[in-house]
């Protein structure tokens, strides 16, 4: 055992379960091991699939099976509607489906019992983190990391909701996925993507942090590229990876700024000594490590990434682009507190950013059509809104409104996966080419699956911020705390590019509440269109949808229960329903002390008009827009997607995001292409390096050193003699002569 | 007596030497070859009565191995003869790249 406590000597956790915390990011290494090697081995050992496998099959022309069988699905093009999906079971699916799953139920299972421990242990007694060390990884000259994990409060919240979601999406998998002819490949990704992402919020330094988001990005690369065959798949899951790439630039350097200052990388080394640290340095090191927040939680201007990102498996974009991995950045901000709560100019700028991302997001998701690009805005918009919680000081709040995020976007994507594969089944039974993502091909689902329309509508109502369900409290306790932090904190009294704070946060609040709006239209309008309204998918199909397996359904049932009490984790003091503020009082000892920096030391407490107030005004913008959808939005004159015709003037603009895609491509893709042509291959490659490096340095120098070389070897023995001789008459005489 | 000795071992060895490098014959320049060694072996001769019994011992060596060296020579030189026809050593030039 390389277990070597350190820290944990006289700490109260380390006689607990919470010593085996390890295990966590282990367990699911240990199944994308095993899933690999049934995914390799039946990569090189392809049985005959099961014949009865699939009834309807058979009556397929061989060509349409053999391509069924080399792995497309539709649910993963762009705008695709190839429906040649894949019938044939994999023959180590049952397999795969205990071991995939299985490991996360343990991993979870784990984690409640560490969480429980935490509990008995009492908060009192935590106020330092859990730290195991278990060998030097990098011990060079002054730099010293360990692999070493971390547990506190925020590290546990986060552990629950990536085990917890995780398992529950790992279940639903089992029944997407289940005609998958990769089904191992998608679980052993999965599987690593999760003990990954534990790396990242149980390590307890930054570059052990560092190896979890790379990790991530990784398995995300992966799984959004997961059906590689078709071409638009493998660009957007390249798209994602190069993204993310400049995100992490911004991560490296802040390291590196925080080694050369502090020399240290530790949190509790850096938490300890960050106040010694210049204030235009903390900036610094605050605003790259919010650059790689920005590439990894796909925020203004690197958020292009996570739209492109629903070609994955729509399970993926659960876990991975709406639930865990994409808050990583959120979980940054909120584990790097004690640095942001020193840099108001920072801070201001993560809120600034949130604000226009949420906005920006969120007009875009008013009039997409694909029900997963609809939720995928969606997810960069309320991501917007947690960064506007960590930037202005509201450490809990953004944390908060994460965890409710993860169960209610959870649940919007699962519930879609569900719409998805009805269609899909439908669509596949009666051969129609049609996109089965297409909302505008969908119309009354809410009749054929009432199960996920109920649960959609829970997490509908949760999303725009209706009381009680969870949106409701995380969102308004975000907005709320602007409207606060505006009257009174560090953040309001600095200027931001000459901009007095206060004028920020009040405009953010304002954009905020707008963004609401917005989520209450476009929520509404996925909702009437996908389940209410006549069915538009077609005569024959319409027979076929039905509601998922309950494989499926079950752990939508989960979410839509923690979506709809959610709340509860943390009641505000002016709404008590139950224990008021569990999560304020859990996260305190992390992030505790850096939100009272920004408040100038004191818990501003708004009155309860105010309070009330900006309740009222959350709830009453969400009800409206909810209100003005449902006025506005008619499903009975909407078209399928075949008839319909082009949008005009701003909602071109609209359903083209804005054209930012192609002015990033004319911006910086095309001239990077352009460029690398025609200067540095044709340019410097092709002009210089071959001609005066390789042909000249490179082939005819060479070659006449050679022409000499090879005018001494003669082949006459008796010169190779007289050679030998005045070698050793020179040799000799130079040592006689010294 | 240890310097005449010496003396007359380096005749032996330059005539070896200059024989080596101007003669053509691949059967005079081995002869040439033995005389340098037979040059070395007198000079251990002579140092042995100064230094003790060890260069004798050496000459033993090295008498064996010129002994080897002359069959794997000779039999080089028979072997060149059948293919060549000559043990002109300007005729042969083989050794080149």
């Amino acid at each position: 055992m390389l277990l070597q406590e350190v820290a944990g000597a006289a700490h109260p956790l380390s006689g607990t379960i919470a010593r085996w915390m390890w295990l966590l990011p282990l367990l699911p290494l240990l199944g994308f091991v095993l899933n690999g090697l049934l995914s390799i081995v039946s990569a090189y050992h392809p049985g005959t699939p099961d014949p009865g496998a699939e009834p309807h099959d058979a009556h397929r022309s061989p060509e349409e099976r053999h391509e069924a069988r080399t792995g497309h699905d539709a649910t993963g093009g762009v705008g695709h509607s190839d429906d040649h999906h894949v019938v044939v079971r994999h023959r180590f699916a049952g397999l795969t489906s205990i071991i995939g799953p299985g490991v996360m139920v343990l991993a979870f299972a784990l984690a409640a019992a560490i969480f429980f421990a935490m509990r008995s242990a009492g908060e009192a007694a935590l106020h330092a983190p859990f730290i195991q060390r278990y060998y030097e990884w990098m011990p060079v000259g002054d730099l010293r990391i360990d692999a070493a994990f971390q547990l506190d409060q925020l590290s546990m919240v986060m552990i629950l909701v990536i085990t917890g979601v995780g398992m529950l999406i790992h279940i639903f998998s089992v029944g997407y996925m289940q005609d998958d002819p990769s089904y191992p490949r998608y679980f052993a990704y999965l599987n690593l993507f999760v003990a990954f992402m534990l790396v990242l919020v149980m390590g307890a330094s930054y570059p052990v942090m560092f190896v979890g988001w790379e990790g991530v990005g990784l398995c995300s690369y992966l799984l959004i590229g997961f059906w590689y065959l078709d071409k638009a798949n493998a660009d957007a899951g390249k798209k994602a990876f190069i993204m993310n790439r400049i995100g992490d630039f911004g991560f490296l350097i802040a390291m590196f700024m925080l080694f050369a200052n502090l020399g240290t990388l530790e949190f509790e080394g850096v938490r300890a000594q960050a106040t010694t640290l210049a204030p235009n340095l903390v900036t610094w090191i605050c605003l790259f490590f919010f650059l790689g927040c920005t590439g990894k939680s796909a925020q203004i201007p690197l958020y292009t990434w996570l739209p492109d990102a629903m070609a994955g498996p729509t399970p993926v974009s659960a876990l991975i682009h709406a639930a865990t991995m994409v808050t990583a950045g959120v979980y940054l901000i909120a584990r790097s507190s004690f640095l942001f709560s020193l840099s108001p100019v920072a801070s201001l700028t993560v809120v600034v950013i949130g604000a226009l991302t949420a906005i920006f997001a969120a007009s875009i998701g008013l009039k997409q059509w694909d029900i997963k690009k609809v939720l995928a805005y969606s997810t960069v918009s309320q991501l917007g809104y947690m960064f506007i919680g960590v930037g202005s000081g509201a450490y809990v709040s953004g944390v908060f409104h994460l965890v409710t995020h993860a169960f209610f976007k959870a649940l919007l994507f699962l519930g879609s996966g569900s719409v998805i594969f009805a269609m899909h089944r439908a669509y596949h039974a009666t051969h129609n080419e049609e996109d089965a993502q297409d909302m505008r091909n969908m119309g009354g689902l809410g009749r054929a699956m009432p199960w996920t329309f109920w649960l959609m509508l829970i997490a509908t109502l949760a999303i725009t911020g209706i009381f009680p369900f969870a949106g409701f409290f995380s969102k308004d306790a975000i907005l709320g705390t602007v409207f606060l932090r505006a009257r009174d904190s560090t953040l309001a009294d600095a200027h931001w590019l000459g901009i007095p704070g206060n004028v920020i946060l009040y405009a953010c609040y304002v954009i905020g509440l707008a963004a609401a709006f917005m989520t209450a239209v476009y929520m509404t309008r996925m909702l009437i269109y996908t389940f209410l309204g006549p069915n538009r998918s077609g005569e024959k199909e319409r027979e076929y949808l039905a509601e998922a397996p309950w494989v499926m359904t079950g752990p939508l049932v989960v979410l839509g229960v923690l979506s709809a009490i959610g709340g509860w984790l943390n009641l505000p003091a002016s709404i008590p329903v139950g224990r008021v503020g569990l999560l304020d009082r859990w996260l305190e000892p992390v992030v505790g002390v850096a939100a009272l920096r920004v408040t100038h030391g004191a818990a501003t407490e708004a009155t309860s008009t105010v309070e009330y107030s900006l309740i009222g005004a959350a709830v009453l913008i969400a009800v409206a827009g909810i209100v003005i959808a449902w006025l506005v939005l008619k499903p009975d004159t909407l078209v399928p997607k075949r008839e319909a015709t082009p949008e005009e003037g701003f909602e071109r603009a609209l359903v083209n995001k804005y054209y930012v895609d192609e002015i990033y491509d004319d911006a910086v893709v095309q001239p990077t292409v352009k460029v690398s042509r025609s200067l540095l291959w044709e340019g410097i490659d092709v002009g210089l390096i071959d001609t005066v490096m390789v042909k000249f340095f490179g082939t005819w120098v060479p070659s006449r050193i050679g022409w000499i070389g090879s005018q001494l070897q003669s082949g006459q023995v008796g010169t190779y003699a007289w050679v030998l001789v005045v070698g050793v008459l020179l040799v000799l005489g130079a040592f006689t002569i010294r | 007596m240890l310097a005449e000795a010496l003396f007359f071992s380096a005749v032996l060895f330059t005539i070896g030497v200059v024989g080596v490098l101007t003669r053509r014959n691949a059967i005079i320049v081995f002869m040439c070859v033995e005389l340098m060694l037979n040059a070395v072996n007198l000079s251990f001769v002579a140092f042995s009565q100064v230094y003790g019994v060890a260069g004798q011992v050496f000459v033993f060596f090295v008498m064996t191995v010129a002994a080897a060296e002359a069959a794997v020579g000779l039999a080089i030189i028979i072997a060149l003869f059948r293919h060549r026809q000559t043990v002109n050593l300007q005729n042969v030039n083989l050794l080149k790249g």
